[in-house]
């Protein structure tokens, strides 16, 4: 990635990822995107990125950490 | 989730609600395990600790009991006790910044310009290729060693699903902040995980 385009296109990742940009921007983007292999691949897999995290189910509750909260409330609970 | 489950929920959440307000600690209770994977989930993403994630768990649902009656209910549920969770989670991280454990934040490359080293293509179906737990390992490492003022905006936005302004509500940011703090944060992921998923 080197052109001033390229710069462009980078800049406007996060906008066209969240539907953000206008559509004449988002056109131009989208002729860009479908020339320059570097920058499509850069708005693929940062778009791969966020369904990754999106996905997965990462740090699961421990089942020792959720019997102390549900004491705690208990506790807290039978005090009003 | 379509329109007709959400208002389902939100109608069935309401129910609980009232239930609870009303001293009903059961319904209180099943509002508790909808959500408390979400909450902890929450305290380890901002937190990054499992210590801190569990107060910010304990603290969420203790001050919701405490509070409900002052919950006016013009939100939903969840997102109030988002909102209790996020403050419970960044004062965890000021205390750990004040005790200079956690650097809050990273200004080095903030203003800076974006440099992209990794334009290899990934492999297919990168969630395919390895086991559920090896790849979780890696996305969690990758989130983790982001600065918490990142991965916070990461977080809330992409995982959570807020809004910008929500995203700038919340955390006392601008607008603007939040945007560049998003970008930057989902190119660091990128980089981050093209180390590993890119074809060879």
């Amino acid at each position: 990635m080197s052109g001033p385009n390229c710069k462009k296109a980078v800049n406007q990742l996060s906008s066209y990822l969240d539907g953000e940009l206008d559509e004449e921007l988002r056109q131009t983007l989208e002729v860009h995107l479908g020339k320059c292999h570097h920058c499509h691949v850069v708005f693929d897999t940062t778009r791969k990125t966020i369904e990754l995290y999106c996905d997965g189910k990462l740090f699961p509750l421990p089942e020792d950490v959720r019997s102390r909260l549900h004491e705690a409330l208990r506790r807290r609970a039978q005090r009003v | 989730m379509s329109e007709a489950q959400a208002a389902t929920l939100a109608g069935d959440e309401s129910v609980l609600v009232s239930g609870a307000k009303a001293g009903n600690y059961a319904a209180f209770e099943e509002l508790v395990n909808r959500y408390e994977k979400k909450i902890y989930r929450l305290g380890m993403n901002i937190t990054g600790n499992p210590e801190d994630a569990e107060d910010v768990l304990q603290e969420t649902f203790l001050k919701a009991f405490e509070h409900l009656p002052e919950f006016r209910e013009d939100s939903r549920f969840y997102t109030w006790i988002v909102r209790i969770a996020v403050n419970e989670a960044l004062m965890k991280l000021r205390k750990r910044r004040s005790s200079k454990e956690v650097p809050f934040e990273e200004t080095e490359d903030q203003d800076g310009e974006i440099q992209i080293r990794d334009y290899a293509d990934w492999k297919p179906n990168p969630e395919q290729l390895m086991a559920r737990e090896e790849m979780e390992e890696i996305l969690r490492e990758a989130i983790q060693a982001l600065p918490p003022g990142f991965r916070t905006v990461f977080y809330l936005r992409d995982v959570e699903g807020l809004d910008t302004e929500e995203t700038a509500q919340l955390l006392n940011l601008s607008i603007g902040a939040v945007k560049a703090r998003l970008f930057r944060a989902r190119l660091r992921l990128r980089e981050e995980l093209s180390k590993v998923l890119r074809r060879a």
